[in-house]
């Protein structure tokens, strides 16, 4: 009787979240997967049905004409292309910045270390759109700035950095870097620091020592702060929009033309698919890499 | 100074080192000479000062004032990395990210050993510690006793000069903990390597050291052989840090048959000790008397120091039982005795008794 009582408690807490990714995500997924191979039409829903119930009985209408369109036209390859290596560069970029804040936090006295954190945490206290517009007045041709550098004699003339791929870098790094700082900073602190007086003993000076044993024990934390800050970031479509120029095509953008602006469903729920697929692929990888180096 | 120390054989040598954290003195004021090859440990109680000063000699902490000499060399201001001492750490310290072979091979790979003498090597050094078969596994994949073994082999790659060991056994649960103390006494023997051992286990630095500082609040009370410290303690802290001690207090008031005769307290009448002890009539004395020297007798020893009691408690243990006996002021002492004989239990509650020990099994305190 025990053992069926626990196996029942374990299934209602597996329960709640399988649930909650069944109605948050596998449903609103499964809508959008069935968008995606229907045709856009002028009416409400603005496209086709899958499957037609007629006199002959019923018949299949998908399509994957979507699909094609998106692999053979070059705008939306670029602006996959493009939205990738925005979103690598920008986690790369946290990344560096981020690691040394993080290992400054772990390793500053106790005391120190969630006032801290609570820094590095509150940004999030305002709203995120504020936050971007903000930057908008930072970087714009009048903005502070501009103004502060001329006022300086730095340069003479205004530096266009507004509409730039450099604001967008700009915003996404800002954004999520807290997302690159907490998790590294919650590998950083739970280090053993003696492994580091073992590597001194046995003949690492302190930059061998660290490039030896905390950088390969940061791993899963430099893994899962690049996750939160790539995954988000590539299909990011606020920062583009406010602070990136015409040119700065991301997938979040032209997904949003697609759905609000060409009003065509279909073609905006397969580039929705599609990026969920390119965003899944890496992240099995890195779960398969990790598997194998947990047996090894 | 140096080449005297390597003169007269000390390998190590501790000259008044002095660490304070805060307003403690963690080491304070410490001199010692371990000789080589060695098995020298520090022992003491938490808090006494051994780790930090363990952690002087690996480089880890440096001494405020004081200089640290390793085989003739200074090497107060060396750091850890370029010093000839591994240390094993108290939790072992294990990479986890490699394995059992690769931590072996850390120090060597660090030293540029060429790769077919650093397999060789580790190979060696995994042999020695019996765990050939487990060169390819993480350190979570195995038992307490095998990273124990990972532990010392990996401090043992490098041939260091002096080998530190933190509490190298305490994580070791008992039977484990026995095995190993023979094994690595032995092994140090073998290898010929100083060995400085911390330990707050009074009987695992008996068991495996050939010499031990008795440390109390930063300072060294007493160096000497296990037996020396043991036998002749030197003050009331090591007579009953190491094992259990009847402490006695009291006045010389003459001396009679080659002994000096003290006065203590009231009750039990003159006791004798050793004149050698060079006491002066007058003189305040304390000493101690180890439960096991104590005998207990149903009549008075002329030769001995005999006093009358009842006793109290008897704790059985199989091979000894611990005897608690009340003296006639009320002072409590407390007697080893052997079972010897079968189903012959050595004393029994209430039982009125004399407790007899020699003049010389009373070791003199200092102050």
């Amino acid at each position: 009787m025990k053992r069926g009582h626990a196996a029942r408690t374990a299934f209602r807490l597996a329960a709640a979240p399988l649930v909650w990714l069944l109605v948050l995500f596998a449903a609103p997924f499964a809508v959008v997967l069935k968008i995606s191979f229907a045709e856009p039409v002028v009416g409400q829903p603005p496209y086709t049905r899958l499957i037609e119930i007629g006199s002959a009985g019923w018949r299949l209408l998908a399509t994957g004409a979507n699909y094609v369109l998106l692999a053979t036209d070059a705008l939306y390859v670029e602006a996959y292309l493009n939205s990738l290596r925005v979103a690598a560069t920008a986690t790369l970029v946290c990344l560096l910045i981020g690691y040394p804040m993080a290992y400054a936090i772990a390793r500053a006295p106790e005391r120190w270390r969630n006032p801290l954190l609570m820094l590095v945490v509150l940004p999030f206290w305002t709203s995120f759109l504020i936050r971007v517009y903000a930057w908008i007045g930072i970087l714009s041709t009048n903005g502070i700035l501009n103004n502060a550098l001329i006022a300086l004699g730095i340069i003479d003339d205004p530096l266009p950095m507004m509409n730039t791929n450099f604001a967008v870098y700009i915003g996404i790094v800002y954004s999520y870097l807290p997302f690159m700082v907490l998790p590294l900073y919650a590998t950083l602190v739970r280090m053993d620091l003696t492994l580091l007086e073992a590597a001194a003993d046995l003949g690492c000076r302190p930059w061998q020592a660290f490039r030896k044993v905390t950088l390969p024990l940061s791993w899963p934390g430099i893994a899962a702060g690049s996750l939160l800050v790539f995954i988000p970031s590539t299909g990011e479509f606020v920062i583009p929009d406010l602070l990136g120029g015409p040119d700065s095509l991301m997938i979040g953008k032209v997904l949003w033309t697609e759905f609000f602006g060409n009003r065509d469903w279909p073609v905006a729920s397969a580039l929705a698919t599609v990026l969920l697929v390119v965003l899944v692929g890496p992240m099995l990888v890195l779960q398969a890499v990790e598997r194998r180096q947990e047996q090894g | 100074m140096a080449g005297e120390g390597a003169a007269t054989g000390t390998f190590l040598r501790i000259d008044g080192v002095a660490k304070r954290f805060g307003d403690t003195n963690a080491v304070d004021n410490v001199s010692l000479a371990v000789g080589r090859g060695t098995f020298f440990s520090l022992l003491g109680a938490s808090g006494s000062g051994k780790t930090t000063l363990l952690r002087m000699l690996a480089g880890f902490e440096t001494p405020d004032v004081g200089r640290v000499w390793i085989d003739g060399e200074d090497v107060t201001e060396v750091p850890a990395y370029r010093r000839p001492v591994n240390m094993m750490f108290q939790s072992y310290a294990l990479f986890p990210h490699m394995s059992v072979a690769e931590n072996v091979a850390f120090g060597l790979r660090q030293a540029g050993m060429p790769a077919h003498e650093r397999v060789a090597r580790v190979a060696e050094m995994l042999a020695l510690v019996r765990l050939d078969g487990h060169a390819r596994r993480k350190p979570h994949q195995l038992s307490g006793g095998e990273r124990q073994r990972v532990a010392l082999a990996r401090a043992l790659a490098l041939q260091p000069k002096l080998l530190l060991l933190d509490e190298p056994l305490g994580a070791l649960d008992r039977k484990l903990r026995e095995e190993t103390q023979l094994e690595l006494a032995s092994l140090q023997r073998r290898l010929g390597i100083t060995f400085v051992m911390v330990t707050h286990d009074q009987d695992e630095a008996m068991t495996m050291s050939d010499r031990i500082a008795v440390m109390e609040k930063g300072r060294v009370l007493q160096v000497g052989s296990p037996a020396e410290v043991y036998e002749s303690p030197n003050c009331r802290h090591v007579a009953e840090f190491l094992g259990a001690a009847n402490v006695f207090e009291g006045r010389v008031v003459g001396s009679r048959n080659g002994c000096a005769e003290v006065q203590c307290g009231e009750g039990p009448g003159l006791l004798r000790l050793p004149a050698a002890t060079g006491l002066d009539d007058g003189s305040a004395v304390a000493f101690a008397v180890r439960p096991e020297k104590i005998v207990i007798a149903s009549a008075p020893n002329a030769g001995a120091n005999s006093l009358a009691g009842t006793i109290e408690e008897v704790a059985y243990k199989g091979d000894v039982s611990i005897v608690r006996v009340r003296l006639g002021d009320g002072r409590r002492l407390r007697v080893q005795e052997t079972n010897t004989q079968r189903g012959v239990p050595a004393a029994s509650r209430g039982e009125e008794v004399w407790l007899c020990w020699r003049p010389e099994d009373g070791a003199v305190l200092g102050a």
